[in-house]
């Protein structure tokens, strides 16, 4: 497995991750209802604390007791095999799955210490905290300026016209996608290319400066260079924003987070940093599956 | 090898069946689709040739006086007087004069039947339009009776009808038409009259302002309650038994027969709530709840077709579900609730069945002025006038077809551009 991000020490440091208990089984590649998270899944400055959350579409149960903290400003991949529940559990998030029917989260999630699930919170305003970028690009079929300016717009943030295009252009460069969009601003954002499309919706979501930023699958549409310009995107934006990113690529998983989590038939087998998860998982379950042998 | 030879072998068997196949179902299609223009073909082709006749009328061509003394008007400021007036001896001293012989009683009232009965009126509007007439003469070409203007019409096309006619009337008229005093005119009275008895003073303009009016209200109540109501069960309501109840009513009451809503409308609008009937108010009413669950049906179908994804981008960028149904939802289904809308309109335009049952059947001279006053629609004209007995009747109800057909073209033309103009790709 090569080996391609590059961790630094001082984010290790930063993070102070902590060590958990080993959990040993008889048959290592069994997961019994017992089971125990593996690896350094607390850390110290967390902006987000998922803690025992249970999800549910009606009476299936695709998650299963997981809890993980995401450090600030960090970059978490999210991986396993199809079907695992990754994606369920990053729209728990920002509570996406409200919006589905029969779906139920129990468990607590907070963000700064705030409750997500609780009643008092606004579900408007969180998801202005936390954005998201889709698997598939989504943008609105309106203009690509129609497209950056829209939350600002419904959030009010921006109080004249002339701030509002100084916040569309701000967030097209941070998406990396001014200079190829500048002259025709007022075109659909539905004529561009696929990976300017979701470069579009990135720059969507930064709009509105979230504190995190949620992605699912954001590249598995797109082709490999259209990827390889996401992933240096995402690296730039980890400078400023908490990214949560659900991928089927592992070679993506090590290029651009820090830490990985690998989740298994709604389980959290193991999160640790990504050069270890790669080199020397703690868990057989992960080993078996970053080394191909299902997934 | 010679498996494979074996596999090759039968597979080019079969596709000559499969070809075979093919050919037999595209021949079916081509047929069915030929039949159904064919059926369409023969209907217009048949209303086309019986009412082409009805947008012309047959004038005749007489020396009328407007005599001061048969009159007896000297005031027109008198309304009294002119309510006296003896309107009809204007044309019929014209014709006594164009055919002096005719002496007996029964045979004059035979002569005066030459030119329609509401001649009178006709020439009394004409010289109050213009008073200076009084006293002088011209030479204006009259209306003719609708019997006459069959015979005429027949009579162009080589089979002249006489079998309403007597020999008399064949032989002044002959007389007529050998001095070219006979002629077709274009009838402007069918589109801008009401409905009379007498055929050729007949028009449909009292029908389709009756129809307008009534589409507008069942437009108005219609429009907005069907996509609020199909905006809210789409997106915001619960699923639960009793939105799938609700459905499934909405989707019966699409099926039910037309007339059971003129039932309703009659037991609950005019029973119970005492709206006069005959009125537009009512048709509207009535048309609007039949109306409704077809608006509901086809804009629930253009909703459900947004794609999820922008959905979930609006939700995402932490738009409330208003401002999701809104700013994105509401304008890509707009295209598609349109055309429900227009095609809902289409079908209430061409509705006669619920609106016998009250009361808008009824025989309606007048045009209607407003909402509140008695009036037909075009389709229940078309309904009165094919039951009349008179023969002049049957181009004016093909006439009518054409009129009722032309704006269903129309509305069904605007549909599609509306779709086309609206419709954003994704």
């Amino acid at each position: 497995m090569q080996k391609t991000a590059t961790l630094d020490a001082d984010d290790m440091a930063d993070s102070s991750i902590k060590s958990s208990v080993k959990v040993t089984n008889a048959n290592p590649l069994d997961i019994t209802d017992e089971h125990v998270t593996v690896g350094s899944y607390e850390v110290n400055n967390a902006k987000m604390s998922i803690k025992n959350v249970n999800v549910y579409y009606g009476d299936k149960q695709a998650i299963f007791d997981v809890s993980v903290d995401i450090g600030k400003n960090e970059v978490i991949a999210m991986i396993g095999p199809s079907g695992c529940g990754k994606s369920t559990f990053l729209r728990a998030l920002n509570r996406m799955n409200d919006t589905v029917d029969g779906c139920r989260v129990e468990g607590d999630i907070r963000m700064d210490g705030q409750d997500l699930y609780s009643p008092k919170l606004d579900v408007v305003e969180l998801r202005a905290r936390v954005g998201m970028v889709f698997q598939k690009p989504n943008p609105f079929p309106k203009s690509i300026y129609d497209n950056v300016a829209y939350g600002p717009k419904i959030h009010g943030l921006a109080d004249t016209r002339v701030d509002l295009d100084e916040m569309v252009e701000r967030s097209l460069r941070r998406a990396s996608l001014w200079d190829e969009v500048k002259d025709r601003l007022y075109q659909a954002g539905t004529g561009l290319s696929g990976g300017q499309q979701q470069r579009l919706c990135i720059a969507r979501a930064i709009a509105v400066s979230p504190e995190v930023i949620l992605m699912d699958e954001p590249c598995s549409a797109l082709d490999p260079i259209a990827t390889a310009r996401i992933e240096e995107l995402i690296e730039e934006l980890s400078q400023n924003f908490t990214i949560a990113i659900v991928t089927h690529s592992m070679q993506q998983a090590a290029r651009v987070s820090q830490r990985t989590a690998y989740f298994h038939l709604g389980k959290l087998i193991e999160v640790n940093p990504t050069e270890q998860v790669f080199t020397m998982p703690e868990h057989a379950l992960t080993e078996s599956y970053i080394t191909g042998r299902f997934g | 090898m010679s498996n494979s030879n074996r596999n090759l072998k039968r597979i080019q068997s079969s596709l000559v069946w499969r070809y075979r196949a093919e050919k037999a179902f595209r021949w079916c299609g081509v047929v069915a689709v030929a039949l159904g223009l064919l059926a369409v073909l023969a209907l217009f082709s048949d209303i086309i040739i019986k009412g082409k006749g009805a947008f012309f009328a047959t004038y005749m061509q007489f020396e009328v006086t407007y005599d001061q003394e048969l009159l007896g008007i000297d005031n027109f400021a008198d309304d009294q007087q002119l309510i006296i007036a003896d309107w009809e001896s204007l044309y019929k001293s014209a014709l006594r004069a164009d055919f002096p012989d005719v002496r007996k009683r029964a045979d004059k009232r035979k002569l005066y039947a030459l030119v329609s009965d509401g001649t009178g009126y006709d020439l009394k509007a004409r010289l109050l339009a213009d008073p200076k007439l009084l006293g002088q003469s011209e030479i204006i070409w009259l209306l003719a009776d609708d019997d006459i203007d069959t015979y005429f019409k027949t009579l162009l096309d080589g089979n002249a009808y006489t079998a309403r006619l007597t020999d008399n009337q064949v032989e002044w008229l002959e007389q007529l038409d050998g001095t070219e005093r006979m002629r077709l005119q274009f009838n402007a009275n069918f589109f801008n009259r009401g409905d009379s008895r007498e055929p050729e003073q007949a028009g449909i303009k009292g029908a389709v302002i009756g129809s307008l009016l009534t589409l507008v209200l069942t437009l108005i109540l219609s429009f907005p309650i069907g996509i609020a109501a199909a905006i809210y069960l789409e997106e915001f309501a619960p699923k639960n038994r009793w939105t799938e109840f609700i459905e499934v009513n909405i989707n019966n009451l699409a099926a039910v027969p037309s007339i059971i809503f003129g039932l309703l409308g009659l037991a609950i609008f005019i029973n119970f709530f005492h709206i006069p009937r005959s009125i537009p108010v009512i048709g509207g009413l009535v048309l609007a709840v039949m109306t409704l669950p077809t608006i509901i049906i086809t804009s629930r179908a253009a909703i459900t077709s947004v794609p999820p994804s922008i959905r979930e981008a609006a939700l995402g960028m932490g738009a409330s579900r208003n401002q999701m149904v809104l700013h994105h939802v509401l304008p890509l289904a707009l295209p598609g609730i349109l055309t429900g809308a227009i095609i809902g309109m289409a079908r209430a335009l061409g509705e006669t069945a619920p609106l016998l049952m009250i009361g808008m059947v009824a025989f309606i001279a007048d045009i209607p002025g407003s909402f509140t006053e008695p009036a037909t629609v075009l389709p229940v004209q078309i309904f009165l006038w094919a039951d009349s007995p008179e023969r002049a009747f049957i181009e004016k109800t093909s006439a009518a077809i054409m009129v009722l057909l032309s704006f269903l073209i129309l509305m069904n033309i605007s549909a599609v551009w509306l779709r086309k103009r609206l419709e954003r790709r994704w």
